[in-house]
């Protein structure tokens, strides 16, 4: 089963412009949603408590806030994690109380209020200071991958096609944030940690195609820059498709059986995917050309091979 | 023609071999099991498994098997139920300084463990458990030493007949008061001679003269991290009491300590065992001076006002016969004549001979046990929120001493028996050099752990389901290929997780996920290239080589550029990130292998020897 049988011929460079102009929507759109409203940081971040109650009986929720708000945490909110019977309350830094005992005393205080006996299925309690600490070191630790990235980048082809995977990268998490900041899904470590697999990914991408672009460059003797950008992506096409495909299938899996704890992570993934694999073709590609790569850039670094002799030694 | 040489096709099969034993172990499940281990004044040894079997049998409780193993003995049993009941019956029947402690033992067969094959580790996020993070309080830390020093420093002048005013210790410095600049020199000729852990230094615009000290640079580390280090031990002796197996406690950066208890499921007692910072002192009462004037403000100088849990107060000698630390043993009790909780207290020599000293002297004068507890709490001041720990001080008892008193007494007039129980508990395991705080809490309860393994174990099989069938259909016999490398990758990973004896976690199965995923990558390239040699008219087996060759710069470049993303997340990852950017890293290079090695190999195999095969592709 092939379902590219025949060589393409899609003439993505000609739809540049417009998938610049759709690319640039989309980051104001997303930049100005984090500037406005920022990420719904979870409480790896910001600090505060989280409770995970697993209940035999469905939850009211409403009655378990007015326990809650009874018992001294009127700023408690309360949600249903996975399924009817289990509930997410989460506490924000109380300065006044000390907070590693907290989560113990709300849990004895609905168990009192409870005939049944709750199942503590989780605690994660992040003090303040650590928080603060987390989210800087998770800002460094992107901006440590992209530099790492574009020295590898620059090493291997040039410093054109170094920016135009930074650039794509760039492009990815910035959208891939906005969609977290939009969506007010909450932003917690394991989001982050995805982010991280996105740059890996979205970039495992660009190299592919950026690898075709500069052997077709070397190979094609007339054609201009278009021209050969397009018959590049058109010979990775189905590699591109194919592996997004495949990546997406178990993240797919992951999302729908990897439970709730994880959902987050997923989307973040799924969504990284898609716009990782636009990225490459449109963005990353669209970049190199902006800055005018040309032949005579690439060919000291690299041997030219004799592209039609077999390893036999004889010519085809 | 495309054939390998023996050896890269031995290679691959020793390689395939040797990583399915590896991975094996991971295939057998556990056994609940209940863990016995010595403390300090105890043996394990086969006798004690004998005790272990009668008790048992006596209960009616159904087991396994009972092993000695290094000094631990493990008792396997049938289930959960029963292990909770055998844990009970050990507790009350080995009486001794033994810590009994819940456990998973894996149930690797002889001939897999002797290879040294072992599974791994799961996670706290999978078997259950909590983990904490804690700061160690520095700025008390540096007090207390200071506070040290200013007591002997007390002595040196008192002997030297330096006359000072006040010794305070304030803003980490420690402050002299003098009456005049004479005395002032003297002290200050006298520290830079006895004491070259302090840098000193002569107080400007001050009322009195004065000397303010700091510790120096070098004493002022030591400090730091001799406090981290007591307290690390501390903690260790703690755990043990509370019996847990195979807790870590961990120094992390200058000030922090990591705790992780897999299996604990009562984390309020933990949280309260591992952070008490209470400590005892034994004092003489000051029965001479009149307590209603001390109320009313006028404390003697030598004394000090304390109250008693019921609310009266005393005054007590400001000298301290006695603290915690020369305590050895402590085990609690009800008191005989009473029948009230107690706690039986045994001393070590320094200790005892101190206290038979002091009870010999004062033999018909009251002492009193005072319980110290450090609270810490926040306040609002001028603006801005600031910790404030309080130490609360509480006589627990006033008894008259009878008797010249040595290495063993009773401590009475305890609330309760858990009291009694968590007060020898924390007088054996030691006081904290410093005060500590939870600054972070991962609890995780066995439902959770449990459904956290069906789940990630699901979403791997069905997601590397997905992927197999996808790559039949596109690639054909190829595809059969890529699947065998994948299969073949899930292995290696899984053998390199066991034999690094690494954690999985959740977003370390996340990562394998991701990594099935993208493992095919290399093939899919591989395969493309090859369909498109022979779409330009090359023969099947220069298409094969070609398609192999041509892929591997690209292959090369995509894996490391990724693996650079992976090294950052595990440099930056705390705990379970970490995890996931190991078996990220691992599947990238192992996927390198299988994709590129191996199914080279089992495609030569297939087309190698043939003239003008047919490519299934």
């Amino acid at each position: 089963m092939q379902f590219l049988s025949k060589e393409t011929h899609i003439n993505f460079m000609s739809k540049r412009l417009l998938a610049a102009g759709f690319s640039i929507i989309l980051l104001i759109v997303s930049v100005t949603s984090l500037v406005m409203q920022g990420l719904n940081f979870g409480i790896d971040f910001t600090g505060g408590t989280m409770i995970e109650l697993g209940y035999q009986e469905q939850v009211d929720l409403n009655q378990l806030r007015q326990d809650l708000a009874d018992g001294g945490y009127p700023e408690a909110t309360v949600q249903n994690f996975g399924s009817i019977h289990d509930v997410l309350i989460r506490l924000p830094v109380i300065e006044t109380q000390n907070m590693a005992q907290l989560s113990n005393e709300v849990v004895s205080m609905l168990q009192s209020k409870n005939e049944t006996e709750i199942d503590v299925r989780r605690v994660e309690f992040v003090g303040p200071q650590v928080g603060d600490e987390l989210t800087e070191q998770g800002g460094l630790a992107m901006l440590y991958a992209l530099i790492g990235i574009l020295i590898y980048v620059s090493l291997r082809f040039e410093y054109r096609f170094a920016i135009g995977s930074v650039v794509a990268l760039i492009h990815d998490v910035v959208i891939t944030l906005g969609f977290f900041s939009l969506t007010r899904i909450e932003f917690d470590l394991t989001v982050l940690a995805a982010i991280l697999a996105i740059i890996g990914y979205s970039l495992n991408d660009t190299i592919v195609v950026f690898d075709r672009i500069r052997e077709t460059f070397l190979r094609m003797r007339k054609g201009t820059s278009v021209e050969i950008v397009n018959t590049a992506l058109n010979d990775t096409l189905s590699r591109t498709l194919m592996t997004s495909l495949t990546t997406l299938l178990v993240v797919v899996a992951l999302f729908i059986f990897g439970g709730e704890v994880i959902h987050a992570f997923s989307i973040a993934l799924l969504l990284g995917i898609v716009v990782g694999t636009y990225s490459s073709i449109y963005i990353a590609s669209n970049t190199i050309m902006a800055m005018g790569v040309s032949k005579e850039d690439l060919l000291p670094p690299v041997k030219e091979d004799d592209e039609n002799v077999n390893p036999d030694g004889s010519q085809v | 023609m495309n054939r390998y040489p023996m050896w890269k096709n031995l290679l691959v099969l020793v390689v395939l071999i040797v990583a399915t034993i590896f991975a094996m172990p991971n295939l057998f499940g556990d056994d609940p099991a209940v863990q016995i281990s010595a403390g300090r004044s105890a043996t394990v040894d086969l006798d004690l498994a004998d005790k272990a079997e009668t008790a048992l049998k006596q209960a009616g409780i159904d087991y396994k098997g009972i092993e000695l193993e290094d000094d631990k003995l493990l008792v396997r049993l049938t289930s959960a139920d029963s292990q909770l009941q055998a844990k009970e019956v050990l507790n009350q029947t080995l009486t001794g300084d033994y810590i009994i402690a819940l456990n998973l033992a894996p149930t690797t067969p002889d001939w897999l463990a002797a290879l040294g094959a072992e599974p791994m580790n799961l996670g706290l996020d999978l078997r259950g458990g909590v983990h904490f993070l804690m700061e160690v309080d520095m700025v008390a830390a540096v007090k207390q030493a200071l506070d040290g020093y200013g007591s002997d420093l007390r002595l040196s002048l008192r002997d030297e007949k330096i006359r000072y005013k006040q010794i305070k210790v304030e803003d980490q410095q420690l402050i002299v008061v003098f009456r005049n600049a004479e005395d002032r020199d003297a002290a200050e000729s006298l520290i830079s001679r006895e004491m070259d852990a302090l840098l000193v230094n002569v107080a400007e615009d001050t009322t009195d003269p004065a000397l303010v000290m700091q510790l120096n640079e070098v004493n002022l580390r030591e400090t730091k991290r001799l406090a981290l280090q007591q307290n690390i031990t501390t903690l260790r002796n703690r755990i043990n009491e509370l019996g847990v197996a195979e807790p870590t406690v961990q120094q992390q950066g200058d000030s922090r300590i990591v705790v992780q208890l897999p299996g604990v499921q009562d984390t309020a007692q933990a949280k309260k065992i591992l952070g008490a910072t209470a400590t005892l002192e034994f004092r003489l009462v000051d029965f001479e001076s009149d307590v209603q004037d001390a109320v009313n403000g006028r404390v003697p100088p030598n004394s000090e006002l304390y109250y008693h849990r019921d609310g009266r107060p005393y005054l007590l000698n400001k000298r301290v016969m006695l603290t915690g630390e020369h305590v050895i043993n402590a085990q609690s009790t009800l008191d005989p004549q009473s029948g009230s909780p107690a706690v039986s207290v045994t001393l070590d020599g320094k200790g005892a001979r101190i206290f038979s000293n002091i009870t010999r002297d004062n033999i018909g004068n009251p002492m009193a046990v005072v319980f110290i507890e450090s609270k810490t709490e926040t306040k609002e001041i001028d603006g801005e929120l600031v910790k404030v720990r309080r130490q609360v001080p509480e006589i627990i008892n006033v008894a008259t001493i009878r008797d010249q008193l040595s290495k063993k007494f009773q401590i009475t007039g305890l609330d309760s028996t858990t009291e009694a129980r968590d007060l020898a508990l924390l007088l054996r395991a030691g006081a904290l050099a410093a005060p500590i705080e939870i600054v972070e809490e991962r609890t995780v309860g066995p439902s959770l752990g449990q459904d956290n393994i069906d789940q990630g174990f699901a979403s791997v099989m069905i997601g590397f389901a997905f992927v197999l069938v996808f790559m039949l259909l596109w690639y054909k016999v190829f595809g059969f290929v890529a699947n065998l490398a994948l299969a073949a990758n899930l292995i290696f990973i899984v053998a390199l997780l066991s034999m690094l004896q690494a954690t999985l976690t959740l977003p370390g199965i996340a990562g394998i996920v991701l990594t099935v995923g993208m493992a095919v990558d290399a093939n899919v390239l591989i395969f493309e290239r090859i369909r498109e040699e022979l779409r330009n008219g090359n023969s099947p087996q220069s298409s094969i080589s070609a398609g192999y060759g041509k892929a591997f710069s690209t292959i090369a470049d995509a894996n490391i550029t990724t693996l650079i993303a992976a090294v950052v997340l595990f440099g930056f990852g705390t705990g379970s990130i970490k995890g996931f950017a190991v078996t990220l890293s691992l599947g990238i290079i192992t996927s390198m292998f299988t994709a590129i090695m191996g199914t080279r190999s089992v495609v030569n195999l297939i087309y190698g020897r043939q003239h003008k095969p047919k490519l299934s592709i």
